[in-house]
């Protein structure tokens, strides 16, 4: 059962659980897009987190009360419904144990657990990983579901589609950093991100994607028709390169000629907790056309 | 016409009314602090009352026009002057061409608003001409104006001169400010003797605020109550699993020290929520002072909804002021 509680005069805030699940977000992110499609007068924006949502409402337009019954009254449809979404999943390279995220990481190592090692080697070794390798083998192994978009412009944060015991756990800094390369691939709880702009911040830093995520401009060809990339309840699947491969990347995006690899799926969340490894590999099957 | 900045001041960026419907792609609506105080400014000069202004944080900018145009100032308490010579704020005024509009320091309040008839013409971003400088979106090329930018500004309506607002129209936060908080979101996570001390002790605005979000610190830390932390939340007991952050929420990351977040909210992280601050007092925030003793004052939801109401009717009244 969800909790509902109300965030000032503007604001429905709901809570599907307190702990994060695969279920916990799917809850959130089938119930956001049945109110999205609901239509309800006065509501102006809906926002889908990893293990809750909030709606935004014009109280002069309906009634705290009023929205409050609307959207329980949704979630007793979603019981009842399919727990089925149409999405599409997305390849997005990422160069591991890359020289910006490496200089960076070096610059603000008393604000770390371990001082002595990088984030990968501290992530790897409190996560029982023989070395880096495996454990980016484990990240980049099976793919993981968007479960929020925010913080600050197009930043997804990603939930890892395996079960519990498999899930990474990796703390933040002790103190957030002041600077982070833009695109920098990050983890901080269970949540992997992507730094869609250069800041402060506190996730561990990995590695960094050629692939422009956020572009206010919009001159990058495939942010032309929107600013921002990612959407809650994209699925992505990491693919390990090389400095070579990167340095291509970025090539191609500043020419214009690079084009995300993606293709649309439909997530039947019944069928992948029976078989989450070979869900995945179908999923990733229709990604590379096997 | 432009305007052409002499001086940009310590942080003055273009502002309307924001851009609401983004916020779930972490975009946050933006727009003037003080909301009402941009309407009035607008409203003097003959503009819609969401035409883009300048929003000055501190410390006003000097700027020198181009052609002959109206403007008004209003927000804080700030000396205006025209070429050196002062002149009242909240009143529409007559600049001329190559005249400068500079300020003197400071009084009471954080922010003056700027209109000029016409209003600050940059492009529309994502329906809005608000600067959101971290996504170096909107307002003028993304970010805080700066010395020798020159401003475009639209073809103005005709207004008179001289008009002004009544005094008794203006609303400012009162000493110490009172901020209306709704209590909820994860109230549930602080013990009983720490719901009492949020609204019974007596905060100040801490020198970490901006348009982000609003630090507060002076008061008991909260106590939690004892819980296994949730799988995905974190070690402290102020984590939760990452959520969405209402306008208006209060955070206290590791119970120290609320955050109130304003327009340009981040839209969500990992720290627990004690409430929301009312609608209707979130003008009021972005005219604190750090070090303003500020006390949170606990309403439910048909107060909330009050609060709401008495803001509405006064601005019903500035505008047949200004009509």
């Amino acid at each position: 059962m969800n909790r509902y509680t109300f965030g000032g005069d503007e604001h429905l805030f709901v809570e599907c659980d307190e702990s994060m699940s695969l279920e916990a977000f799917f809850k959130s992110l089938s119930m956001t897009t049945a109110i999205r499609e609901s239509r309800i007068a006065g509501v102006t924006e809906i926002c889908p987190a990893n293990a809750s949502f909030q709606v935004k409402f014009d109280p002069d337009v309906i009634a705290p009360d009023d929205i409050l019954r609307e959207v329980k009254a949704i979630e007793r449809d979603a019981e009842k419904s399919d727990p089925v979404i149409g999405t599409r999943i997305v390849e997005i390279p990422v160069f591991y144990q890359d020289p910006w995220t490496h200089e960076t990481l070096m610059r603000f190592r008393d604000r770390h657990q371990d001082p002595a090692s990088t984030d990968l080697e501290y992530a790897a070794r409190i996560n029982n990983f023989a070395g880096v390798d495996d454990f980016v083998a484990a990240h980049s192994g099976s793919p993981w579901f968007v479960s929020m978009v925010g913080f600050v412009a197009g930043l997804p944060f990603m939930y890892q589609m395996v079960d519990r015991p498999r899930q990474l756990q990796v703390p933040k800094y002790l103190r957030p950093r002041t600077d982070t390369p833009k695109l920098t691939v990050g983890y901080g709880g269970c949540f992997t991100a992507i730094y869609s702009v250069r800041g402060a911040g506190g996730y561990q830093m990995f590695g960094i994607t050629p692939m422009p995520i956020y572009d206010p401009t919009q001159t990058t060809s495939y942010l032309r028709d929107f600013m921002v990339f990612f959407r809650p309840g994209d699925i992505v699947k990491f693919k390990p390169v090389g400095r070579d491969e990167y340095d291509a990347t970025v090539a191609d995006v500043e020419a214009g000629r690079f084009a995300p690899r993606m293709r649309d799926v439909t997530f039947d969340l019944r069928d992948f907790s029976k078989d989450m490894d070979g869900y995945n590999r179908s999923l990733e099957d229709k990604l590379n056309d096997r | 016409m432009t305007v052409k900045v002499l001086n940009p001041g310590l942080s003055t960026t273009v502002q309307d009314l924001g851009r609401p419907g983004y916020f779930h792609l972490g975009i946050p609506v933006g727009g003037a602090m003080d909301n009402l105080a941009l309407r009035a400014a607008n409203l003097l000069v003959g503009n819609d009352e969401g035409a883009a202004c300048l929003e000055a944080v501190f410390v006003g900018p000097e700027l020198e026009f181009t052609a002959d145009a109206l403007v008004a100032v209003t927000g804080a308490e700030m000396p205006v002057r025209i070429d050196g010579e002062e002149q009242p704020s909240w009143t529409a005024l007559k600049v001329k061409a190559g005249q400068v509009l500079g300020f003197g320091f400071l009084k009471t309040g954080a922010r003056i608003y700027i209109a000029v008839s016409g209003g600050i013409d940059v492009p529309e971003a994502l329906g809005s001409r608000s600067t959101y400088p971290i996504g170096a979106l909107g307002g003028f090329k993304g970010r805080a104006i700066a010395k020798g930018d020159e401003l475009p500004v639209g073809a103005g309506a005709a207004a008179r001169e001289g008009r002004s607002l009544p005094q008794p129209l203006r609303r400012s936060p009162g000493m110490p400010a009172e901020l209306r908080v709704l209590p909820g979101l994860y109230w549930h996570r602080i013990v009983e003797a720490s719901h009492r001390s949020f609204f019974e002790d007596t905060w100040k605005v801490a020198p970490e605020a901006d348009r982000m979000g609003y630090r507060f610190r002076g008061g008991t830390p909260m106590k939690f109550v004892e819980r296994q932390q949730p799988f995905g939340a974190g070690s402290d007991p102020s984590n939760i699993v990452d959520s969405c952050y209402p306008y208006g929420s209060v955070q206290i990351p590791g119970g120290t020290e609320p955050i109130i977040l304003h327009r340009d909210a981040v839209s969500g992280g990992g720290y627990f929520m004690v409430g929301t601050v009312v609608s209707a007092d979130m003008d009021l925030i972005g005219q604190l002072q750090p070090n303003t003793p500020t006390r949170f004052v606990k309403v439910d939801m048909a107060g909330a909804l009050q609060a709401r109401a008495d803001r509405a009717a006064l601005l019903d009244r500035i505008r047949e002021a200004l009509h």
